[in-house]
């Protein structure tokens, strides 16, 4: 492993991370509640990053994770009036088991096959959210009585902080053993399995974080909002979002896909004079990026080979 | 009489499912490409259709065909532009550009979205049918135009069988599905046969999103739900096997209408789903798919 310390990346990421601390200092409440919501999203696309970039599973249901995470996170806190960290831990371990039920097929089937069961995860998920109404506030959306704070700066920091933690985990393990192997396994999973390495385990594994940090990221996300709905959490047009994000940003980089997240929401944000305009042109961008420069963002800044 | 109404309105919609299902496997068995563009492809052609008659005052007849025709433009656009570019790219690496065709045609089918909803508004719209009326069966009144639906579905597919099977033309492309490099070394150009394969996708594609268009009206916002059930009839038939599709689309279009009919229309799409779902665990490639 080389010194990270030594790569243009790591002092660019430092960079943007210090630029990002001092940011409230200059800029207005709105700006920082767009960014707040971008950090989140940013989870969310490093998360999807660590299994499709590594373990190489297409999975078009990474609102699968994050909505059930969201959702039991509300419904216990408005249910039961429980404090919003219990809420997040229990919002969390609803989306651990959900990333344990939808790795079981995962486990047998690969490609589309498994693309298609991660989609069909959030079709029955969104379904379901709809029939339970009384429950989960059904096309409405849930509202959540309890935030994690009021003052716009505290939670942009909150967020960014966050992020930041969850960046590094991320990054670290797919440096570390697990992430190369997991790497080897997406590449050619006979001869990782023929050199001794336990695949199925390590993909299990990958799951399980990538439905720890959605899930988490998404409680959180609920306490930032105060509401919950199909449209913010669940619906297909969420996932795609993520995933142009990670792709974006660059795969198999953990960092671009968080790049990626923001680069979304700003320029969303500065296309919105556009009006309907604005997301045609985000996915023209978005597509231009996938096919002429593959490796997306972080590929463009280290112009290294495809790996 | 609801269980022949059922029968009735089952046999239609699932006669629509099949044809959309089955160009989604063409191009599967071909080119292995999984178009996630699907959707979109359809929706323009019944929006050109509807664009024809409603806009410039043409008869329905040249609507539909020139909705048809819009459908076959749009996917060989898509595969000159999207798909071939990124099958010959050398700066993706051979085993990651499935999942990149995957993301570039999701985002294409966005783009054609969002430029359907600028031009023509979100509002659904509903093709003028071809023919007319209500046609009365053992007690049942039938729209005429569900059983041209699922006649003309049932032509097309027939047609396309017909082709595959029994034209030199449509042996080679059934040739190319099994062996590319041996189908070059006869002498065929693949590439030809690539660009006439995704021709006749956009048309089975195109009618059968005209006939959606007649039948239930399309809206920019049933992009995304058109590309999950063909998808997913696809993929519970097993990819890349036609009859399995059709067995598939058959099979899901009378659970939802059952559903639809005895339980509630609300809960039209959860059985198909949990359906697939099983069929996943108990047979991950589908129901006559081979690997």
């Amino acid at each position: 492993m080389r010194d990270i310390t030594k790569t243009p990346l790591f002092w660019f990421c430092i960079l943007c991370i210090v630029v990002a601390s001092v940011l409230p200092v200059w800029v207005s409440g709105y700006v920082l509640g767009l960014l707040t919501v971008a950090y989140y999203y940013g989870v969310f696309a490093m998360a999807w990053d660590l299994l499709f970039g590594f373990a190489n599973e297409v999975n078009f249901g990474p609102t699968f994770l994050i909505g059930l995470g969201a959702y039991t996170a509300g419904i216990v806190n408005g249910r039961y009036g429980l404090p919003i960290t219990v809420c997040v831990l229990l919002g969390t371990l609803a989306a651990i088991v959900g990333g344990l039920l939808l790795a079981l097929p995962a486990l047998r089937v690969s490609g589309p096959y498994f693309g298609l069961t991660t989609l069909v995860a959030v079709l029955i998920l969104q379904n379901l959210i709809v029939v339970f109404a009384d429950l989960t506030g059904g096309e409405i959306g849930l509202t959540v009585p309890d935030v994690i704070s009021i003052d716009a700066r505290a939670n942009y920091w909150i967020a960014l902080a966050f992020m930041v933690v969850c960046g590094a985990i991320l990054w670290g393990l797919s440096r570390s053993s697990v992430g190369l192997i997991l790497q080897a396994s997406g590449q050619d999973k006979v001869q990782a399995g023929a050199l001794g390495f336990n695949v199925t385990k390590h993909k299990l594994a990958a799951f399980v974080i990538s439905a720890f940090f959605s899930g988490l990221a998404g409680a959180m996300l609920v306490f930032y909002m105060g509401t919950a709905s199909v449209g913010t959490f669940i619906d297909l047009t969420v996932a795609v979002q993520i995933i142009i994000a990670a792709v974006m940003g660059g795969r198999r980089t953990i960092v671009g896909a968080a790049l990626g997240s923001i680069f979304l929401v700003g320029m969303t944000e500065v296309l919105r004079p556009m009006g309907e305009l604005a997301t045609l042109i985000v996915s023209v961008i978005a597509l231009l990026v996938v096919l002429f420069f593959p490796n997306g963002f972080i590929g463009m800044l280290t112009r290294k080979e495809p790996a | 009489m609801l269980g022949l109404q059922i029968i009735v309105d089952g046999f239609a919609i699932s006669a629509l499912y099949a044809l959309g299902a089955t160009g989604f496997t063409l191009i599967f068995g071909v080119s292995g490409v999984l178009n996630l563009s699907h959707g979109a492809i359809m929706v323009s052609a019944a929006v050109g259709a509807w664009a024809l008659h409603d806009l410039l005052a043409q008869n329905a007849y040249i609507g539909a065909t020139f909705g048809v025709v819009l459908a076959m433009i749009v996917s060989l656009v898509t595969y000159g532009v999207i798909v071939r570019p990124i099958q010959v790219s050398r700066s993706i690496r051979e085993e990651e550009k499935e999942i990149f065709i995957l993301t570039a045609t999701l985002l294409w089918g966005i783009i054609l979205q969002e430029v359907i909803a600028y031009l023509f508004t979100n509002n659904a719209k509903s093709v003028v049918p071809i023919v007319d009326g209500v046609v009365s069966v053992l007690g049942v009144r039938i729209p005429a135009n569900e059983i041209f639906t699922a006649i003309i579905c049932w032509l097309v597919i027939g047609l396309l069988w017909l082709l595959v099977n029994r034209t030199p033309a449509g042996k080679a492309v059934l040739a190319a599905s099994m062996n590319p490099k041996g189908v070059t070394l006869l002498g065929i150009e693949l590439n030809w046969i690539y660009i006439a394969v995704w021709a006749i996708y956009g048309a089975l594609a195109g009618i059968a999103g005209v006939l959606l268009g007649m039948f239930l009206g399309v809206s920019s916002y049933s992009v995304g739900p058109l590309t999950a059930s063909a998808f997913s009839i696809v993929v519970l038939g097993g990819l890349g096997s036609v009859t399995g599709s059709l067995i598939a689309a058959y099979v899901v279009g009378y659970i939802e209408t059952i559903t639809a009919y005895l339980i509630s229309p609300a809960y039209r799409f959860i059985p198909s789903l949990l359906l697939l779902v099983v069929v996943m665990y108990v047979r991950p490639y589908g129901l006559l798919g081979r690997r």
